[in-house]
């Protein structure tokens, strides 16, 4: 076994699961539990030390999140993960590990809103300042890097406009650099596309969307990609430097590969906190197993509700990289040609109140602000989530009056599309 | 599975089978770990605790600290010193020294099963010579992590140990309790 590379659905199942060793139970059980017991004093010193493996409090590990940890390490084709409250607590994390005060992160401008507020506001209030770049402009990714650049940061495949990101060409860059290359996969998940593969340094995720893929738990992950030299250029001191927090361990010539993971865990997730739940790691975990089946049925289903709407004569156009003649779909068949993902927007003839009047008339669809759902959900922003927003300002943030946004289920695609076929019909 | 240094193949140092770095950690008792450090934040200070905590015999070779004892372990100025040659050497010197270690070992008439050479430690010339001479060589890894990611411990900390088992692990006393042999 352990001499072949076992496939992708094998691992989404079985990777960090064993049988528990007390009581035998099959399926990964929940520890919930603040707290685990040492044998004796000296294996608590060895513990807090970072001497031996093993488990202290469920801040830092936690048997049934470690088993989730392992599990997208694995998916993803990294040497570590580290399993965490929210996609957005990744994102503190992974970026207090690479950031000093001062220093900057070149970042696509295509992503998530909710990434760009976090880059914007909270992360300027820590003395992280970031330089919005084009990711389909090479020049521009290049031009922006400078002296305190210490991460590149881009979506592999951009919410909400189905930009399919060229992962090799940015890794190209950053490798010339020296600056690590960090991917939110969310909207793919490493069904569709892995980073790593690409030459990413380091993978995010929010899990609440198609990893979980139910809609019921907030859970991130940080995934080390374990390819970069974190000691060449002295620039990521809390991976180099002796550490004050451990008695002065330098982390990456003690964890070598995995170092960035353990960074993240033993100084990011243990003083600023935001663990994930062991239950909420248990329920994503369930929901992992099933991700090659979720992701193709939301593929196959968001192709052909892509495809009808395209056909649609109340629809001026549709953005999805599955689609042929689409700008992004050759990016898309090279990088992930499973498919093309479950969100994509499109836009209305009859304008903002026709998206009104869509929203307000879907029967099957769910008005809501997620993605990645057994659900499908629909979300008209212009009138939501970028409502205070000028015209000029929606139409470039990609949510003009007349744009919706789809997270394509899991339900019969003909269903889907009746349910869409009547609420257009409304207006 | 276990496969010879003198075999027909050649070891591919850029990625070792399971097989051949488990039999290693199953085969060898007593370990000579140079450049091993009684200072408590060096990783040889942690593989030198942990592979005792794991039952293997562990000598640390160490000019400066020789006579003197870590984690109640006789240190050792050389090799030479040794009352027997150990089953496995374990260098913690950079890639240049280690290459001086190599060839004193195979100087002497006491060769070691297995030259282990820690994470970032790699001499390709060197490693020939001892493969050459019958001995196992292992590079760039390190047996504190080999042993974890084997053993499923090092899960623990989501590391990946790009191993699957269905079995169930079995219990056993000491710092962990997951047995190497548990399960895979």
């Amino acid at each position: 076994m352990s001499e072949n590379i076992p496939g992708f659905a094998t691992l989404a199942i079985h990777a960090g699961a064993q049988p528990d060793p007390a009581t035998g139970a099959r399926v990964t059980p929940i520890y919930q539990t603040t707290s685990f017991v040492f044998d004796d004093v000296d294996h608590a010193a060895s513990l807090f030390g970072l001497q031996a493996f093993g488990n202290i409090y469920t801040r830092i590990t936690n048997p049934t999140t470690a088993v989730l940890e392992e599990r997208v390490a694995a998916l993803e084709g990294g040497t570590a993960a580290l399993a965490v409250a929210s996609g957005h607590s990744a994102q503190l994390l992974a970026f207090h590990t690479l950031m000093q005060p001062g220093d900057n992160i070149v970042a696509a401008n295509k992503l998530y809103g909710g990434s760009i507020n976090q880059l914007n506001h909270s992360f300027k209030s820590f003395g992280w300042g970031v330089k919005w770049v084009d990711p389909t402009d090479m020049t521009s990714i290049e031009e922006a890097i400078d002296e305190n650049t210490k991460a590149i940061f881009i979506e592999s495949l951009a919410n909400p406009g189905g930009v399919v990101t060229d992962v090799a060409k940015i890794s190209a860059i950053a490798r010339k650099h020296a600056v690590p290359l960090v991917v939110d996969n969310t909207m793919a998940t490493p069904y569709l596309y892995r980073p790593i593969e690409h030459g990413a340094d380091i993978v995010l995720h929010s899990l609440t969307k198609f990893m979980g893929g139910h809609g019921n738990s907030m859970g991130g992950v940080i995934v080390d990609g374990g390819s970069f030299d974190w000691s060449a250029s002295g620039r990521y001191p809390l991976l180099s430097t002796p550490r004050p927090e451990y008695d002065g361990i330098v982390l990456h010539e003690t964890f070598g590969n995995f170092a960035f993971a353990i960074a993240c865990r033993v100084l990011g997730l243990r003083d600023l906190g935001p663990a994930i739940s062991p239950m909420n790691a248990f329920m994503i975990l369930t929901g992992i197993e099933t991700l090659p089946l979720r992701m193709q049925r939301h593929c196959d289903n968001a192709l052909a509700v892509a495809q009808y709407l395209k056909g649609h004569d109340k629809i001026a156009w549709v953005s999805y990289a599955g689609l042929e003649g689409d700008a992004y779909h050759e990016l898309q068949q090279t990088y992930m040609p499973k498919g093309g993902g479950a969100v994509f927007t499109f836009g209305l003839k009859g304008g903002y109140d026709a998206g009104v009047s869509l929203v307000s008339n879907v029967q099957l669809f769910s008005h809501l602000a997620n993605i990645g759902d057994t659900r499908s959900l629909i979300i008209h922003p212009a009138s939501t989530t970028h409502r205070q927003l000028t015209d000029e300002q929606k139409t470039a943030a990609g949510a003009g009056p007349d744009v919706v946004r789809l997270s394509v289920g899991l339900e019969d695609a003909v269903d889907i599309i009746a349910d869409l076929e009547q609420a257009l019909a409304a207006h | 599975m276990l496969s010879p240094a003198n075999a027909m193949d050649p070891m591919n140092h850029d990625s070792y089978p399971d097989s051949y770095i488990k039999a290693i950690l199953d085969e060898v008792k007593t370990v000579a770990m140079v450049g091993a450090s009684g200072n408590t934040v060096r990783p040889s200070y942690f593989v030198l605790k942990y592979m005792l905590s794991k039952g293997y015999e562990v000598w640390p070779i160490n000019p400066g600290h020789a006579g003197k004892e870590i984690l109640g372990q006789l240190t050792y100025a050389s090799l030479n010193d040794l009352p027997q040659p150990p089953d496995m050497v374990d260098i913690f010197r950079n890639s240049d020294a280690a290459a001086k270690v190599v060839d004193d070992i195979l100087a002497s008439s006491r060769l070691p099963k297995v030259i282990w050479m820690q994470l970032t430690v790699r001499n390709e010339a060197a490693a020939q010579r001892a493969e050459d001479a019958g001995i196992k060589v292992v590079m760039d890894r390190c047996p504190k992590i080999e042993y974890g990611r084997l053993s499923g411990e090092i899960g623990w900390v989501g590391v990946n140990s790009r191993t699957l088992s269905s079995k169930r692990p079995a219990l056993k006393s000491g710092y962990q309790h997951r047995g190497l042999k548990s399960g895979h």
